[in-house]
C-alpha cells in the first residue's frame, strides 16, 4: 500500500521534470531554427543587399522590388481590413440583437478563421483577378490578404470591445448621449490599445503569406518597382501603382529556396532575417501596447 | 428637426456597420461560389468517378490521369506526422502549464512558445529543406532530399503552440473544486492531472486537436518547398510526394492559361481541401459548444 503511493509520488516528480522538457522542446527548436538561418544568412546582409533587384547572379541579388511590393500589399490590407474589421467588429458588439442572421455571421466568421490560406487565394483568384478584372496586380493581392485578416481583426476587436465595462456605457446613455456617440467617444478610446494589438498582430500574420498571394499571381522575378504613389505634378498623389504587378518578400524567398545554387540559399537565409526583423518588431508592439494598457487602465 | 437629423445619422452609421459585418457572409459566398462554378466546369470534362477513384495524378503530362487519391495521400502523411510530433508534446506542455507552473512560468513560456505560431511558413519551409532534412538523412541514409518525414515534423513544431495553447485554457477552466476533490482523497498531482482534468476537459482538448489537423491539412509552403512536387499514392514517409495544397501552389507557379483543363483542376482540388477542412472546423466548433456549456 505505502509502496504504491510511493511510486505515484515518485512518478508525479518524473512527470514534473519531464513536463518541462517537452514544454521547453518547442524553445530549443526554435533556437536552433534562429541560430540556423542567422549563421547562413547574417553575413550577406548588407544596404546593397537591400537596394538591388533580384539577379541571376546570387550575389549581386537584392531585395528591392519585393520588400516594395510587400510594402504596398500591407498598406492595402491595412487600409481595407482594419475599418472594415473595426467596423463588423462594432456592429457585432454594441448593436446587434440576438438574431439566427447574427448568430450566423458569428460562426462564420469563426469558421473563415480555419479556412486554409491557399483556398483565398482561390477566392482572390476567382473574384479580384478574374471576376473584377483587376489582374495580377497590387491591389487584387492586397484585397485577398484582406479577407483573409478580417475574421482574425474582427475576433480580437470584439475581445477588446468586451473588456470596456458595461458601466461606462451605461453611464453615456443615461446621460442623454446616442448609441454610436457613446461607441466613438466612450466606449472606441478606451478599447483602441487592445484593438491595435490585435490589429498589428494580424498584420503581422498577414506579412508573411505566400501561398495565397502565389494563386493570385504575384511574379516571383520582378526587375522593377510599382509606379510611385508620389508624382511632381498635382494632386501630387497617384495610385496608379495599384495595377501593377508584384512580388513580395515570403515569394521571393521561397523562389531562392527553391534554386540549387548555394548562393541564392545564402540569399534566402538574409532575407528571411530582414523578414522575421519586421515580424518580431510587429509581435513587440504588439505585446508592449498590451503591457502598457494592461498597467494603466484599472476600471 | 436637429433631433430627426441626429436619429437619421444613427440609422446610417448603424447600417454601414452591419454591412461590414454582412461582408464576412459574403467572403464565405464568394468562396463557395468560386469553387463551385469551377469546379462544375472541371466535372464536365472529367468524370467524378474517375476524380475520387483513379490512383494517378497527372494533369500536367501528356497522358493525362484525374484522381485525387495520390494527393489526398500526401496530406494524409504529413498531417498525421506532423499529430504524430504535436500531439504528446502539445498535451504534455499543456497538463504541465496549465497543473504544475506557477503563473510567473506560465507567463513567461506561453508567449515565447506563440511565438512559434507566428513564424511564417516559409521559412518553416527553408528550416524543413535545408537543416531537418540533411539531419535526418545522416540517421536514416535512405531518405530522399524531398520527403514526407521532415515537412512533416516541421509542421508539427508549428503547431504545437496551437494545442498547447487551447488545451491550457480549456484545463484551466475545469472547476477548482474538481481539482481539490481529488487531491483531497489523497491524489498526486499527476494522478488528478491524467484522471479528473483531462477527461473533464476532453471535449475542449479534443476540439484543439481537431484545429491542429485542419491547420495541418491546409498548411501550404512547408510542404511545397521540402516535400516534392511528385504525387504518388504510398505512405512511405522518405519518398517525394504531393499534398492537395502544395499543388495548387504548383499549378498556380506556372504559365497554365486561364479556362484550360489543368487551370481548371487547381478550384477541383482547392474544393475537395475547402469541404474537409470545413468539416474539421465544424466539428471543432461544436465540440467546443460542448465543452463551454458544461462549465459555464
Amino acid at each position: 500500500m505505502a509502496n504504491k503511493t510511493n511510486i505515484n509520488v515518485l512518478w508525479d516528480k518524473i512527470f514534473k521534470v519531464s513536463g518541462l522538457i517537452v514544454t521547453l522542446l518547442g524553445l530549443v527548436v526554435l533556437a536552433v531554427l534562429l541560430i540556423d538561418i542567422f549563421s547562413e544568412g547574417f553575413s550577406r546582409l548588407s544596404w546593397d543587399f537591400i537596394t538591388h533587384y533580384p539577379s541571376r547572379h546570387p550575389e549581386r541579388a537584392g531585395i528591392l522590388s519585393s520588400l516594395v511590393g510587400t510594402i504596398w500589399v500591407m498598406a492595402i490590407t491595412a487600409a481595407l481590413a482594419i475599418p472594415i474589421g473595426v467596423m463588423a467588429a462594432i456592429y457585432l458588439e454594441e448593436y446587434a440583437k440576438k438574431s439566427w442572421l447574427t448568430n450566423l455571421i458569428e460562426i462564420n466568421i469563426a469558421n473563415l478563421a480555419g479556412v486554409p490560406s491557399v483556398i483565398y487565394g482561390l477566392l482572390g483568384l476567382g473574384v479580384f483577378v478574374n471576376f473584377l478584372a483587376l489582374e495580377r496586380s497590387i491591389i487584387a493581392g492586397g484585397a485577398t490578404l484582406a479577407l483573409l485578416a478580417l475574421p482574425i481583426i474582427i475576433m480580437s476587436t470584439r475581445e477588446a470591445l468586451r473588456a470596456v465595462p458595461p458601466s461606462i456605457r451605461e453611464a453615456s446613455l443615461a446621460l442623454g448621449a446616442s448609441r454610436w456617440q457613446t461607441v466613438s467617444t466612450m466606449v472606441l478610446p478606451a478599447a483602441i490599445p487592445g484593438i491595435l494589438t490585435g490589429v498589428i498582430l494580424s498584420l503581422s500574420r498577414a506579412i508573411g503569406e505566400t501561398a495565397p498571394l502565389i494563386v493570385v499571381g504575384a511574379l516571383t522575378y520582378i526587375p522593377f518597382l510599382p509606379e510611385s504613389p508620389i508624382t511632381g505634378e498635382f494632386p501630387f498623389i497617384s495610385l496608379a501603382g495599384l495595377k501593377d504587378p508584384f512580388s513580395v518578400l515570403p515569394i521571393q524567398i521561397f523562389n531562392w529556396v527553391s534554386r540549387p545554387q548555394h548562393g541564392f540559399i545564402v540569399n534566402a537565409a538574409a532575407a528571411i532575417i530582414v523578414l522575421l526583423t519586421i515580424t518580431f518588431m510587429m509581435n513587440a508592439v504588439a505585446v508592449w501596447l498590451r503591457h502598457k494598457y494592461q498597467k494603466k487602465i484599472r476600471w | 428637426m436637429h433631433k430627426g437629423f441626429q436619429r437619421g445619422k444613427e440609422r446610417v452609421i448603424e447600417g454601414a456597420l452591419f454591412l461590414c459585418a454582412l461582408l464576412s457572409i459574403f467572403t464565405t459566398v464568394g468562396i463557395i461560389a468560386v469553387l463551385i462554378f469551377e469546379t462544375a466546369d472541371f466535372f464536365g470534362e472529367v468524370s467524378i468517378f474517375e476524380f475520387l477513384t483513379d490512383t494517378e495524378w497527372t494533369p500536367l503530362f501528356a497522358n493525362k490521369h484525374f484522381g485525387i487519391m495520390p494527393l489526398f495521400a500526401g496530406t494524409f502523411l504529413t498531417t498525421f506526422i506532423a499529430m504524430l510530433v504535436a500531439l504528446p508534446v502539445g498535451l504534455v506542455s499543456a497538463i504541465y502549464l496549465s497543473e504544475y507552473a506557477t503563473p510567473r512560468v506560465r507567463n513567461v513560456i506561453k508567449p515565447m512558445l506563440e511565438v512559434l505560431a507566428g513564424i511564417p511558413t516559409v521559412v518553416y519551409g527553408f528550416f524543413a529543406l535545408l537543416f531537418v532534412t540533411p539531419l535526418l538523412q545522416s540517421l536514416i541514409p535512405s531518405l530522399s532530399g524531398f520527403n514526407a518525414l521532415s515537412p512533416g515534423i516541421v509542421m508539427g513544431i508549428m503547431i504545437i503552440p496551437i494545442i498547447s495553447s487551447l488545451s491550457e485554457d480549456a484545463m484551466h477552466s475545469v472547476p477548482m473544486s474538481l481539482r481539490e476533490g481529488a487531491l483531497a482523497l489523497g491524489s498526486t498531482k499527476l494522478q488528478t492531472s491524467i484522471k479528473v482534468i483531462f477527461p473533464a476537459a476532453l471535449s475542449g482538448i479534443s476540439a484543439s486537436c481537431i484545429i491542429g489537423i485542419s491547420r495541418a491539412v491546409g498548411e501550404t509552403m512547408i510542404v511545397a518547398i521540402a516535400a516534392g512536387l511528385q504525387p504518388r499514392l504510398t505512405l512511405n514517409p522518405l519518398v517525394p510526394i504531393e499534398t492537395v495544397t502544395a499543388y495548387i501552389v504548383q499549378v498556380s507557379l506556372g504559365d497554365t492559361p486561364w479556362g484550360t483543363i489543368e487551370y481548371k483542376t487547381i478550384f477541383a482540388v482547392g474544393m475537395s481541401l475547402f469541404v474537409v477542412t470545413f468539416m474539421l472546423n465544424l466539428v471543432s466548433f461544436w465540440l467546443k459548444k460542448r465543452f463551454w456549456q458544461a462549465y459555464e
